[in-house]
């Protein structure tokens, strides 16, 4: 059984969207989770549908919603304070040794953070990349297993099969609660993915096939 | 925010001028758009809390559509896409959104700086 997990994403809402099943999973087995989430998400474009946030009122909102979520999914927060979209441009040792500064403190037997490189938004890349330094300085004996989620459309065809597949089907209902408390961004974000299919099927059924299992690659040092 | 009424937009461009002021202008669409459409690009674009004057300013659209244009010493601030507008704390927001509510475009004028 895992003593402590730490899930390190850049903005509000990856948490939901990422790994809410297995940070619900976890929690249903009594292990505690802390979510170190980096930015606010202020540069996002989703301001609610209709809109209801600006961009200056957006971040408060955001900050609710992320302790919203964190509350249905039962589990610690940290916020770390970068601004989103500017983590890439920060000097990535010094996000690492930021980063440390919470592992140390937690002293987790499992990360779960983005796959550098292979998790789209910029920003996912590279706090990804801090994470997994931030683990590197760590003393071999004493590191936790980092599990490293992809999902650029060259995947599979890169990384090859995913070695964790968490089947969340029984935690679904709780994901999609802690998703919909983002309320400014989850309807945008999960109409990318009707627009992306170009079909006009069932919400429920396509969160199921892009949510329904959440994937990483164990990340080895 | 609220769709733009042109008179009103310009009376408060008006009341930034001659003054100095802080902008924030950007454009954006988003960080997914060559992920979900290999077809397209992403591109965007955004300054915050840059310092500026402008002597003359003219706000022009179609009633639904508005373009900005700000005349400062030695060039312009312009942006196109603008459809809606709302004061906050004094400071000017205009937002162009898209037909799911998500933000294209803004410009923003304020006499303090935007929180960073």
């Amino acid at each position: 059984m895992e003593k402590h997990v730490v899930v390190i994403y850049p903005h509000p809402d990856d948490e939901s969207f990422g790994a809410a099943g297995t940070v619900a999973k976890f929690r249903s087995e009594g292990v505690p989770v802390t979510y170190l989430c980096g930015t606010l998400g202020e540069m996002g474009r989703n301001m609610g549908n209709p809109t209801f946030a600006n961009r200056e009122t957006l971040p408060e909102i955001r900050k609710q919603e992320l302790m919203d979520a964190c509350n249905i999914l039962d589990m610690e927060l940290e916020m770390l304070g970068y601004r989103d979209k500017t983590i890439e441009f920060e000097d990535r040792r010094q996000v690492a040794h930021h980063i440390k500064t919470y592992l140390d403190k937690i002293n987790p037997s499992l990360v779960i953070t983005h796959y550098p490189g292979f998790a789209v938004h910029p920003d996912h890349n590279a706090y990804g990349a801090a994470a997994i330094e931030a683990v590197s300085l760590i003393e071999p004996e004493n590191r936790p297993t980092v599990w490293a989620q992809a999902f650029s459309n060259d995947t599979l065809e890169k990384l090859g099969t995913p070695d964790i597949k968490n089947d969340i089907e029984k935690y679904f209902d709780k994901k999609i609660k802690a998703i919909l408390a983002h309320a400014s961004q989850a309807i945008g974000v999960i109409s990318q993915y009707r627009n992306a299919d170009n079909i006009q099927s069932d919400l429920n059924e396509l969160a199921k096939q892009n949510l329904g299992i959440e994937r990483f690659y164990v990340w080895k040092y | 925010m609220k769709p733009i009424e042109i008179d009103k937009v310009q009376d408060k461009l008006e009341h930034f001028k001659n003054k100095q002021i802080y902008i924030h202008l950007e454009t954006t669409n988003g960080a997914y758009a060559s992920h979900f459409n290999q077809d397209k690009y992403n591109v965007g674009a955004y300054i915050r809390n840059a310092k500026a004057s402008y002597h003359q300013a003219k706000i022009v659209g179609d009633g639904k559509s508005f373009r900005v244009g700000l005349k400062m010493e030695i060039g312009w601030i312009y942006a196109e896409g603008l459809t809606d507008w709302e004061m906050l704390d004094s400071k000017l927001l205009m937002a162009g959104h898209d037909r799911e509510g998500r933000l294209m475009v803004s410009l923003q004028i304020s006499e303090t700086p935007f929180s960073y």
